[in-house]
């Protein structure tokens, strides 16, 4: 399968393979008029399978969420039909709004101007807490 | 050090200098009964807990200063609606510190970005009181001289008891120190108490049912209250609330000089019978807790005696 060259835009590859569709839906590329390639279960070397999503455009990407979501991504900005900038994410130490804390006896249950922030406790295990309460988060990453 | 909101905010190195005040406190008390003269401690109570805020006023009292505040939620502006940020902002521009108290975990950690004064957290839900632990070290320092090359057991209510995991946590910081975890199977400590704390830091722990079996190796045994309200139906309280009661027949088995601690109020775990026994000391640890608050407000206050 042949998915043509983008001039200006981003590659999102090495995506954990099943999670690009995810990663579509929370990045909102459905809401993109430019073109947007989603390629399932690509031949990875570092990976076996891994999924890709080419975007014809440079938007702004959140890249704390991103990593949060899927750390193993790397982001490469294309431009002019080259490669300027290749970012490879990590977990970040601290995610805000992106997951909320669903302990009912945490203080975030009733305030409901309060931010929901996560503080990474093991990088290894992949193990964020809530701020107030330490509940562990819910799983986004496996 | 601004805030105390969780026991594991203090080094060992800043426990020790909490203990040495509070020891130097209870050594020389006239030096200290001007030390916090014009100023306020204002107990938030957001849910009453009345052992806890007499501790802190009494504390403040025999430092010279003033206290302020409420007992409970619907006597306050919570009941209005306000949050807690709001709260402790007005409160804030009256008094020179907030203890406070909230069912809700986390909220005092909410309060200290509002509140320009040093907020304690007198309990939050389930989750930390960090001032009860004070009270646990210090009874524990004065009982047994020191921290180390102790044998500490837990007994009661381990999983939602937020006594026993920041005890756990604070005293897995010294050398030779082993834990006997003694529960029910339905209310062991939490698996991550294992797994992030002892397990990674090889200290040796047992978890077991009988307190009898345990009885004669421990140094210090640590009693908790197995609570109606942790629980979510009535039949499994009942079912568990008596399983360890501490009697003078089974303190025959114990060492002679057996530290026995409770953070208090007792229901009936501890046989009233066992309270002439020299081992019993929880209600030193009540006296203990004033003492160390008296030199929390201090630090927090950077009051120099
Ligand atoms: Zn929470």
């Amino acid at each position: 399968m042949i998915i043509g060259q983008i001039k200006d835009g981003i590659v999102l590859d090495h995506i954990t393979a099943g999670r690009g569709m995810d990663i579509y839906r929370i990045l909102g590329l459905d809401k993109l008029d430019c073109t947007v390639a989603m390629i399932k279960n690509a031949d990875s070397v570092k990976k076996g399978k891994k999924d890709i999503i080419k975007i014809g455009q440079v938007i702004d990407l959140d890249f704390t969420v991103l990593g949060y979501i899927d750390p193993g991504i790397t982001v490469n900005i294309i431009q002019d039909g080259k490669l300027a900038k290749r970012e490879h994410l990590s977990l970040p130490e601290r995610v805000t709004d992106i997951i909320h804390c669903k302990n009912p006896r945490c203080i975030t249950s009733t305030e409901q101007e309060l931010r929901h922030e996560f503080r990474l406790v093991d990088r290894e295990k992949k193990l964020y807490r809530c701020i107030y309460c330490e509940s562990p988060a819910p799983k986004v990453v496996d | 050090m601004k805030n105390l909101i969780d026991i594991m905010q203090l080094s060992t190195d800043e426990l020790q200098e909490l203990i040495d005040r509070a020891m130097d406190i209870i050594a020389n008390p006239a030096k200290y009964a001007e030390a916090c003269h014009g100023k306020k401690l204002a107990t938030l109570f957001f849910e009453p807990s009345t052992r806890t805020r007499l501790s802190f006023e009494a504390a403040m009292y025999e430092l010279g200063g003033n206290v302020i505040g409420f007992s409970e939620a619907n006597s306050s502006s919570a009941a209005k609606g306000e949050s807690v940020a709001d709260t402790v902002r007005t409160v804030g521009c009256y008094a020179d510190i907030i203890a406070m108290r909230h069912p809700k975990e986390g909220a005092p950690l909410v309060a200290t970005r509002t509140a320009g004064v040093p907020v304690v957290n007198a309990g939050d839900g389930g989750h930390n009181h960090p001032t009860q632990t004070l009270a646990d070290l210090l009874t524990i320092y004065r009982e047994k001289g020191g921290f180390e090359n102790l044998t500490f057991g837990l007994c009661g209510d381990l999983k939602f008891g937020r006594t026993v995991h920041s005890l756990i946590s604070a005293m897995s910081r010294y050398k030779g120190v082993k834990f006997v975890l003694i529960s029910p199977e339905e209310l062991r400590v939490p698996r991550y108490i294992i797994t992030d704390l002892l397990e990674p830091k090889h200290i040796p722990y047992a978890e077991v049912t009988s307190l009898e079996a345990a009885m004669p190796d421990l140094d210090i045994l640590y009693m908790t209250r197995v609570q109606r309200e942790r629980f979510f139906n009535e039949a499994d309280y009942m079912r568990l609330k008596d399983t360890y009661i501490l009697t003078p027949d089974k303190l025959r088995a114990a060492k002679k000089d057996l530290a026995i601690l409770h953070p208090l109020p007792r229901v009936n775990e501890i046989s009233v019978a066992v309270d002439d026994d020299p081992r019993a000391c929880y209600f030193k640890q009540v006296l203990n807790g004033k003492y160390m608050r008296m030199a929390l407000i201090l630090k927090l206050l950077e009051v120099n005696v």
